[in-house]
């Protein structure tokens, strides 16, 4: 099972890689939405990224209003 | 009314939303309105010109593959901002009115493509919501790219789908996997649509397409009447449900709630708009 810091390093490294901004230029607890400066069918390409990696389901309602990598990490970690 | 389009003849048609031809005994219909394929009253157009064609078409094609040239997705559904500022504009009773006759235009080209004696490939990638899942589940097969999404969404604005998709849905899955995509109105990848049964492929980021061709290259070995008698045997088109479903949209269409519903999207920053 992979930990909580172990999937939050993976979240951010995938975003980066995704969206191409610099991995060190992401923190945990920004705003993803500006850092990765994504609009709403980004973050849908984001979801399912998230969820083809770590191979789970992430309802869009618990992400409801979520908008920092540690929280969307915590998530994540529920389901994993 | 006929959209403005380069036509080019039934064979080929170039138009400002769709776009199709045919080559090797396969039809392509290529979706490329911005920005996520939209359907309003200039896609339905493009739609009725092309349903009018396919009886042509047919006789020289044995596979139709739909797709979007966009990176967007596949459809984002219904052009709700043309809906609501065009039922926003006119009398109740008249809004209503013209809800209907559009729905009863997009049955008559989606129940066309439905029964297509053809077989029907959808290649999906991308957004894939409301109208445009409606419009995957008109075809035979389902080719998803993993990027894929899929989202019925639309009790957020008060409503039920109105272009087929409860009746489709029912058809191809289990009642309670209908009521979860309905009922929570949350969106799922194409991993989830292969395992419910939706998706008969699922293939790497911008291979859909190409997947489709190999497909409906390989249904082309088959014997075409053959194909077309299994189709009309497995594949009815759910008649009663669909007008039902017509009724059923029009009575809630016609309360305040969705007319709430339709101006918080169409007004929506949110960057999940699609939640209610």
């Amino acid at each position: 099972m992979e930990t909580a810091e172990k999937t939050l390093d993976e979240i951010l490294t995938l975003a980066a890689a995704h969206f191409k901004v610099p991995r060190a230029s992401l923190s945990p607890d920004e705003d993803f939405f500006k850092a990765l400066g994504i609009d709403s069918l980004q973050t849908l390409d984001l979801l399912t990224k998230l969820e083809n990696h770590f191979r789970v389901e992430l309802p869009d309602y618990e992400l409801q209003g979520v908008t920092d990598f540690r929280t969307l990490a915590a998530k994540i970690q529920a389901r994993l | 009314m006929l959209a403005k389009g380069n036509a080019l003849g039934v064979r080929e048609f170039k138009g400002q939303a769709l776009s199709w031809q045919v080559e090797g005994g396969v039809i392509e219909l290529a979706l490329h309105r911005d920005p996520c394929n939209e359907l309003g009253s200039l896609s339905l157009g493009e739609l009725e010109r092309f349903a009018s064609a396919l009886d042509e078409l047919e006789k020289e094609a044995h596979a139709l593959i739909v797709y979007s040239e966009l990176k967007s997705g596949f459809c984002a559904g219904a052009d709700l901002r043309e809906l609501y500022e065009q039922s926003h504009a006119m009398e109740k009773l008249q809004a209503a009115q013209g809800v209907r006759d559009f729905l009863e235009r997009i049955h008559r080209v989606l129940n066309r493509i439905d029964a297509a004696p053809l077989t029907t490939i959808a290649a999906v990638h991308g957004v894939t919501f409301g109208g445009g899942f409606e419009l995957a589940l008109v075809c035979d097969l389902m080719i998803a790219d993993k990027m894929a999404r899929f989202c019925f969404p639309e009790l957020r604005l008060g409503l039920i789908p109105g272009f087929g998709g409860i009746p489709r849905l029912k058809r191809d899955l289990g009642n309670a996997v209908v009521r979860d995509l309905l009922l929570t109105g949350r969106s799922f990848n194409a991993t989830k649509a292969q395992q419910i049964g939706l998706a008969s492929q699922v293939v790497g980021e911008g291979e859909a397409l190409r997947a489709a061709r190999a497909t409906a290259a390989q249904m082309g070995k088959f014997d075409r009447e053959t194909a077309v008698a299994a189709k009309r045997f497995i594949k009815p088109i759910p008649a009663e449900e669909l007008r039902k479903e017509i009724d059923i949209f029009c009575d809630l269409f016609s309360r305040p709630a969705v007319q709430a519903g339709l101006k918080k999207f169409v007004e929506s920053t949110d960057a999940q708009p699609y939640l209610p």
